[in-house]
């Protein structure tokens, strides 16, 4: 199909759904290319493509709503399937704060290119493709001869949705990603075989590392993990690597939602305007960066984006609220969902922060663990090394961080200048006074 | 990627899916029949409109540039969820996904390809650009298809596509009635109705031909409560490859008031001190402990590349004598059930480790036929989009010497752990991780103050030589597990008796 077909498609669904008896109706199409390309023992291991369509469509019918999707675009299949659709509705139980968002969201989209699609997408070759791969084995193979094992791979994808709504909503979007890595795993000295990765994701090709970098970098983050031991339980000063503080940003994303709010399982209720992390905590959700991973100009109700004050200064000014809860809630709706989350970068590079560290923990990952998002309480296990003196001494593992998210936060005392580049969450090197480690 | 999540399906929400009510008019109406489940081979067919003929065409194409291997995969999935908020059933989600995987190996590389039309044109070029792995001038002879009978592990006696959504609702108005009116405390209740009908039908170029219908079922309950102005939230679940005939009142009222008491209890809870200690897993869903202790690790995928801390173990002592564990597709009824695998091999019983020696890798046909070894029917996908790979089924502990209340008693100092939540393992060097939503601490051999939120970390190897323990109580968990592997989603199991561990790191406060 192509853009027109599509939008024709969308159109043509919500004919039919009226015709079924829906009073509203919200269409989703996306059409998605993509190829997958892994590389080991100096030959492709395995090589996958695939051109995939779905469709989706929210129903309200009678003030109730139900959500259908399909990937058989059959026009015979898919008129018997809003049919269905459309009658299962009518089991529900009316819901008077289900509806399509009001029409003035839609409006006041910024009049700007985000760039979300590289031009040069339709030019690359197999070739091309098989020798990204190829050279990033090629220099990880170079790197040690405690070289067990190594995967290389690259991918790229090509994704159209369009959105089309009965109540006024039209948007398109098109975009492309490129992505490429390996993962390494070495002998240490005794039965383990540490083992890391270096992957990227990007939108433009030209924006892949060389190839070569990825190969050097994660064979050097897997022999920096040669004799990993745990230290004794205490307290310690954390400084997480720029490319694992997602997952600790990632904690406070289900408090902050619109459903975990008015369904009484937040944390964060009740606090907006009030302090709840350190001075040095600011986020903006930032829809409108060029070429950013998350970066639209309509969100998943078609609502127009716009730049927002998450955090300010340790001060929370805003939750991310969709339609739905807004109105349970009696708020106004935000945005269902964050798009590109960026740190205000603090001014000291990783190495900077770390050559302060009396007695510390420099976490290059987390594993498993869990945030409680009703009362704040986590646990998570890291991997990392052991800082001295503002020196690294030891690689360490098997160790858990404990906690509550509003202590941890505040707890946070310095923030790096070294965004992570390759996420629509652009998180610095984060440096935590005094997290509970337990180990030995 | 090496990271290896493990997540409880509904602890996160669960996911959307599924379909409207019944699917007579389409090409399901290929299976009539009063009270059967599945057709024969020409209703699946049918089902996919194909025939003999059209699938050694397709396999012509695959093989064309001299692949050693080929396979075709169809699958149609129909999925339903049905929710409960704020005592309304108030949503309703369906999916439909139709589509079939060509896959060629060469050796042990793999060409792969998919499409969503499943006409003899796309699927032909489906599998000219999965051929393209290959690059030899050989010519497999074509063999003759032969249809390879299976077992069926998951009786039921109805189709989800004929459980018309007014039999749904009220299983879930009741729920929330049982569970509101259980404890005044409770001041949200969310209730799921998840119901998913698969069908499958494998065609190999070894000549093998197989079908499956494979029916799959959730209830789940997420409870909120409140407690002088503090609130704590948790849930139960209830599921397995079921009919509806599993909610039987007396499973409803099991389900609504452990979801009850795993919210409640949570408010007596507080974190244990932080360190190394002797931990006792309850029988039941700390199975999760050997699914990432052991049974990742046991993936021959990761074996074959010499990633995993198993690789060079088979044959030698692991664990205490009277440590037996299994990785089995074969149990009634049970989620991670499966009658063959996604590459049409027969499920079975596999020992993982048997009376204290590591016996057996989990295979897919590439590994198998890498060791020399007959599959053990592990090869999994999610769906026609992906290749197989060597995936766990039901992942249990045989029975031991010991009783619970024996290992209870000989625990001066530790933690008792009961539900769990997610896990996660890094394959090469072993270290393990699974979250405790709830347990207790035991003194002096007695379950004490209740404890929550900890995290548990570990060595796979060092960890199973520190089993000191095993009860004569083993559990499967009734509840669903789902399995993330390589972006892959697959249900699971897993099972436990009651188990001690010498010592391993919990998560915890002042140390």
């Amino acid at each position: 199909m192509n853009n027109k077909e599509i939008l024709e498609l969308a159109h043509w669904v919500i004919a039919q759904a009226k015709k079924a008896g829906a009073d509203d109706t919200a269409v989703n199409l996306t059409k998605q290319r993509s190829i997958e390309i892994g590389f080991r023992d100096r030959k492709l291991e395995e090589l996958t493509e695939s051109t995939q369509n779905s469709l989706s469509l929210d129903i309200y019918s009678g003030g109730k709503y139900s959500s259908h999707s399909t990937n058989d675009l059959r026009r015979g299949e898919l008129e018997k399937f809003i049919n269905e659709a459309v009658s299962m509705t009518k089991y529900l139980n009316e819901d008077p704060f289900r509806t399509l968002p009001d029409p003035k969201y839609y409006t006041g989209q910024e009049n700007i290119d985000l760039k979300l699609m590289d031009a040069e997408y339709e030019k690359i070759e197999s070739n091309q493709r098989v020798d990204i791969a190829r050279e990033i084995e090629d220099t990880a193979l170079g790197q040690s001869d405690r070289i067990i094992s190594v995967n290389s791979g690259y991918s790229d994808g090509h994704f159209m949705t369009a959105k089309v709504h009965s109540n006024g909503f039209e948007g398109w979007r098109e975009e492309s990603s490129y992505s490429a890595g390996v993962s390494v795993t070495i002998h240490d000295d005794g039965d383990g075989r540490p083992q890391d990765y270096e992957w990227v994701v990007v939108r433009f090709l030209r924006d892949l590392p060389p190839p070569s970098k990825l190969g050097e970098k994660a064979v050097e983050r897997s022999l920096e993990k040669i004799g990993q031991t745990k230290m004794p339980s205490g307290v310690y000063d954390m400084v997480v690597e720029n490319r694992a503080a997602s997952r600790l940003l990632g904690n406070l994303g289900d408090p902050l939602r619109g459903r975990s709010l008015q369904q009484k399982s937040s944390f964060l209720e009740g606090k907006l305007g009030s302090k709840i992390a350190s001075e040095k905590f600011t986020v903006i959700d930032d829809p409108l960066i060029i070429g950013g991973l998350g970066s639209r100009l309509f969100d998943g109700e078609g609502m127009a984006t716009r730049r927002r004050l998450i955090i300010d200064h340790g001060i929370l000014k805003e939750y991310f609220i969709d339609t739905y809860y807004g109105k349970k809630l009696g708020m106004e709706p935000t945005i269902g969902s964050p798009t590109n989350v960026v740190f205000e970068y603090g001014d000291k590079s990783a190495e900077e922060i770390i050559k302060d560290i009396k007695k510390g923990i420099y976490v290059t990952s987390f594993i498993g663990g869990n945030s409680n998002s009703t009362t704040g309480d986590f646990s998570t296990g890291i991997i990392g090394m052991y800082i001295e003196d503002g020196k690294i001494i030891k690689p360490v593992n098997e160790m858990n961080i404990s906690g509550n998210q509003i202590d941890f936060w505040n707890q946070l005392v310095e923030v790096g200048n070294d965004p992570y580049i390759y996420s629509s969450m652009r998180r610095p090197t984060l440096h935590f006074r005094d997290v509970q480690f337990s180990g030995i | 990627m090496t990271r290896r999540k493990f997540i409880e399906t509904g602890a996160k929400g669960i996911a959307l899916a599924s379909i409207p009510l019944v699917f007579r008019a389409n090409p399901l109406a290929a299976f009539t029949g009063p009270d059967e489940v599945t057709g024969g081979l020409s209703d699946y067919y049918g089902h996919f409109g194909v025939d003999e003929a059209i699938i050694r065409k397709v396999m012509g194409a695959a093989l064309e540039r001299g692949g050693d291997y080929c396979d075709i995969f169809f699958q149609h999935t129909i999925s339903n969820d049905i929710g409960l908020e704020d005592n309304i059933v108030n949503r309703a989600y369906s999916s439909i996904d139709y589509g079939v995987g060509i896959r060629v190996i060469e050796g042990d590389q793999t060409g792969y390809s998919f499409t969503e039309e499943i006409t003899p044109e796309a699927m032909i070029k489906a599998a000219k650009t999965a051929a393209n792995i290959a690059n030899e001038s050989k010519n497999i002879p074509p063999v003759s298809m032969k249809l390879r009978e299976s077992a069926d592990y998951y009786p039921i006696k109805t189709r989800w596509e004929d459980v018309i959504i007014d039999r749904k609702i009220p299983y879930l108005r009741k729920i929330n009635d049982l569970v509101l009116a259980k404890d005044s405390r409770i001041i949200k209740s969310r209730i799921w109705f998840s119901d998913e009908a698969s069908y499958i039908l494998v065609a190999t170029s070894d000549g093998v031909i197989a079908y499956d219908y494979q029916p799959m079922t959730m209830l789940y309950a997420t409870c909120n409560a409140e407690e002088n102005g503090n609130r704590e939230q948790s849930g139960y679940s209830l599921g397995g490859r079921y009919g509806i005939e599993h909610f039987t009142e007396e499973n409803i009222g099991r389900l609504a008031d452990m979801a009850v008491k795993r919210t409640v209890g949570l408010f007596k809870a507080i974190k244990p001190a932080a360190g190394e200690m002797e931990v006792v897993l309850a029988p039941g869903s700390s199975g999760i402990l050997l699914h990432e202790a052991i049974g990742h690790g046991m993936e021959a995928d990761f074996n074959r590349k010499e990633i995993s801390i198993f690789s060079d173990k088979i044959d030698k002592p692991v664990a205490e004598n009277f440590v037996t564990i299994i990785d089995n597709g074969t149990n009634l009824n049970t989620r991670g059930s499966i009658n063959i695998d996604d590459e049409g091999n027969p499920s079975q019983l596999t020992y993982l480790v048997k009376d204290g020696i590591l016996r057996s890798y989990l295979h897919d046909r590439i590994s198998s036929r890498h060791y020399g070894v007959k599959p053990t029917g592990n090869g999994r996908r999610q769906s026609f989009r992906y290749p197989p790979i060597p995936r766990m089924r039901n992942t249990y502990m045989a029975n031991g010497p010991h009783s619970r209340e024996e290992i209870i008693k000989s625990v001066k100092k530790g933690l008792y752990a009961e539900s769990f939540t997610n896990g996660e393992v890094r394959i090469g060097p072993g270290d393990f991780t699974f979250y405790v939503k709830s347990g207790y601490m035991i003194e002096n051999g007695e379950l004490t103050y209740p404890v929550k939120d900890i995290n548990i970390i570990g060595n796979g190897p060092d960890v199973l030589k520190k089993i000191v323990m095993v009860a004569d109580d083993l559990k499967l968990d009734e509840g669903g597990w789902t399995c993330g592997k390589n972006g892959q989603m697959v249900p699971v199991s897993q099972g436990l008796p009651t188990v001690k561990v010498s010592s391993i790191t919990v998560g915890g406060v002042n140390a």
